[in-house]
């Protein structure tokens, strides 16, 4: 479905991406994971067609991207809302060009789905960061993608927000079962959602490890095997260190 | 789904999502000045007025310097009955109109160029800066020489004096639009007259009024230095035909009338400008 070919990306005389080849079955959850500037953000960016890589290509089924794909969705980091629109418009907003009963329909169905029907006239000041992130998820799912690009979707969320909403995006994903392209450095989350897990290290970005998470679903954060989980992930990231942090 | 909206919000009757959503704080500040706000704006110049008056009856102060307000109104009123107050109100009025539609609109269209296009500011911001920072009245004699005395020379001045507040303001607020935004209008793939119209002008609309609010009070400043320059109508001229004429209770008159007018067309301004900002996530959305 997704092909990442060969991707490396250099900003000047910086390699950010080196050599990346990742490939993604339709309907598969893979998660990029590594430590901040491995330039997992790049890749994802890359994807979604916002930026171009120096050498390599990616397909999405067979189509090179060189622009944003109308096949791919995108939640970034921050809900990007517009806020002079209402939550009703701003779902609508990817997908104007659709004839204004085929719009009414599907934004009421999705905003039913994340749960938020009752918002559905409010403004995007008036929402709490969890509800303005759900509103970006639903402004992204009702265009119908086949593919979803998600960079650090819930990072700026409280622990239980955060935890929330990712069961809230398996079962949303679980409707019509896109791809996910997800990027993050929360471990836990990569392990709650992913059925890959692909390991980057930084300087220059490199995959350093692909983990198949053979975890039985639903999975349950706390129990042994899901710890067990997290100490391979850990070691594949190479975050320890002996290293004393006060010197 | 019930369960996990109640984590982020208190169960509220759906009628009323909007309002159950505003903590109960915000509703506070929102409610004071409302209605009856307006008042306590009131008791301050309704206190001058009073010790104004007073002053001026007992003969503290020289009537043929600062007559009482009660005969400045009085002035006002006799000009009422004559009908010749309509007159200079109507022609000052014109005259700003003019100005103002005339200098915002090139406003905008410079603005939104320079704003939009990096080559296109490169060429032309500095030339405009260059412009600014003359003092619009020297302008005055070119103009007059350029366009005569009448009303063309006096309309153009008071465009080139809104011009540039709502030129600066606009330019400034689409450069400083959240490019975030802008990606995910690139996300959509909309075209660039797309982006412009949904995302760029509704993102620049703040900004843009504050450019023409700060404009339309320039707007005011140049009609009374081009009526002062020479003109037989308008507030302006009752100026200088009060100063001329020894009567200071028509100066007076025209000042009060300046201000009663100028309020008047920013609470327009405000007010529209209110209704379209309603979205923005400001301390107090009033104002």
């Amino acid at each position: 479905m997704l092909r990442i070919n060969h991707i490396s990306k250099q900003f000047g005389p910086v390699v950010a991406l080196d050599d990346i080849d990742v490939h993604v079955r339709s309907g598969e959850i893979v998660t990029l994971v590594g430590t901040s500037g491995c330039g997992k953000s790049t890749l994802l960016r890359i994807v979604a067609g916002l930026d171009t890589p120096t050498k390599g290509r990616v397909l999405i089924d067979e189509e090179p991207i060189t622009a944003p794909h109308p096949a791919v969705g995108v939640i970034f980091q921050e809900p990007r809302l517009m806020p002079w629109l209402t939550v009703r418009q701003n779902v609508q907003f990817g997908i104007a060009g659709l004839s204004a009963a085929e719009q009414a329909q599907r934004t009421s169905a999705v905003l039913e789905r994340v749960g938020l029907t009752a918002f559905a006239e409010a403004l995007p000041r008036q929402l709490s960061g969890g509800m303005a992130q759900r509103v970006a998820i639903a402004r992204a799912l009702v265009a119908q993608p086949s593919l979803l690009l998600l960079d650090e979707p819930f990072s700026a969320l409280d622990p239980f927000t955060k935890m929330k909403l990712q069961d809230h995006l398996l079962e949303i994903w679980s409707y019509d079962k896109p791809t996910l392209l997800l990027v993050t450095h929360d471990i836990e989350e990569a392990l709650v959602l992913s059925d890959r897990v692909v390991v980057l290290r930084g300087h220059p970005g490199r995959i350093h490890q692909t983990l198949t998470v053979d975890l039985p679903r639903p999975r349950r954060r706390t129990d042994p095997d899901f710890q067990l989980w997290k100490q391979r992930v850990l070691d594949a990231l190479d975050v320890t260190t002996d290293e004393p942090l006060l010197a | 789904m019930s369960e996990s909206s109640s984590l982020y919000v208190s169960p509220a009757p759906a009628t009323a999502p909007v309002a159950a959503s505003t903590p109960a704080a915000e509703q506070v500040v929102l409610r004071t000045p409302g209605r009856w706000g307006w008042l306590r704006g009131a008791v301050l110049p309704a206190l001058l007025l009073v010790v104004w008056e007073v002053l001026a009856r007992v003969g503290v102060l020289p009537p043929n310097l600062l007559p009482a307000p009660s005969r400045v109104l009085a002035t006002i009123w006799q000009m009422a009955l004559t009908g010749e107050l309509w007159e200079h109100l109507a022609i000052t009025l014109w005259r700003v109109a003019l100005g103002f539609l005339l200098g915002s609109a090139l406003a905008t269209v410079f603005g939104a160029l320079t704003g939009y296009s990096r080559t296109l500011n490169q060429l032309l911001d500095p030339l405009l800066q260059g412009i600014r920072n003359i003092p619009s009245l020297a302008w005055v004699p070119l103009f007059i020489l350029w366009m005569g005395i009448y009303e063309t020379s006096k309309v153009v001045l008071i465009a080139v004096g809104v011009f540039f507040p709502v030129y600066l303001n606009l330019m400034n607020g689409i450069q400083g639009v959240d490019r975030k935004l802008v990606e995910v209008g690139r996300v959509y793939r909309l075209s660039g007259f797309q982006l412009v119209r949904r995302i760029f002008m509704p993102a620049t609309l703040p900004a843009y009024f504050v450019g023409l609010r700060s404009g339309l009070g320039l707007g005011w400043m140049f009609v009374v230095a081009a009526e002062i320059m020479g003109a037989n109508k308008g507030l302006g001229f009752l100026l200088v035909d009060g100063q001329m004429t020894g009567r200071p209770q028509t100066i007076l008159a025209s000042i009060l009338l300046f201000a009663v007018l100028g309020q008047l067309t920013d609470a327009l301004l405000s007010q529209l400008s209110r209704r379209l900002l309603r979205w923005q996530d400001t301390h107090r959305v009033s104002n």
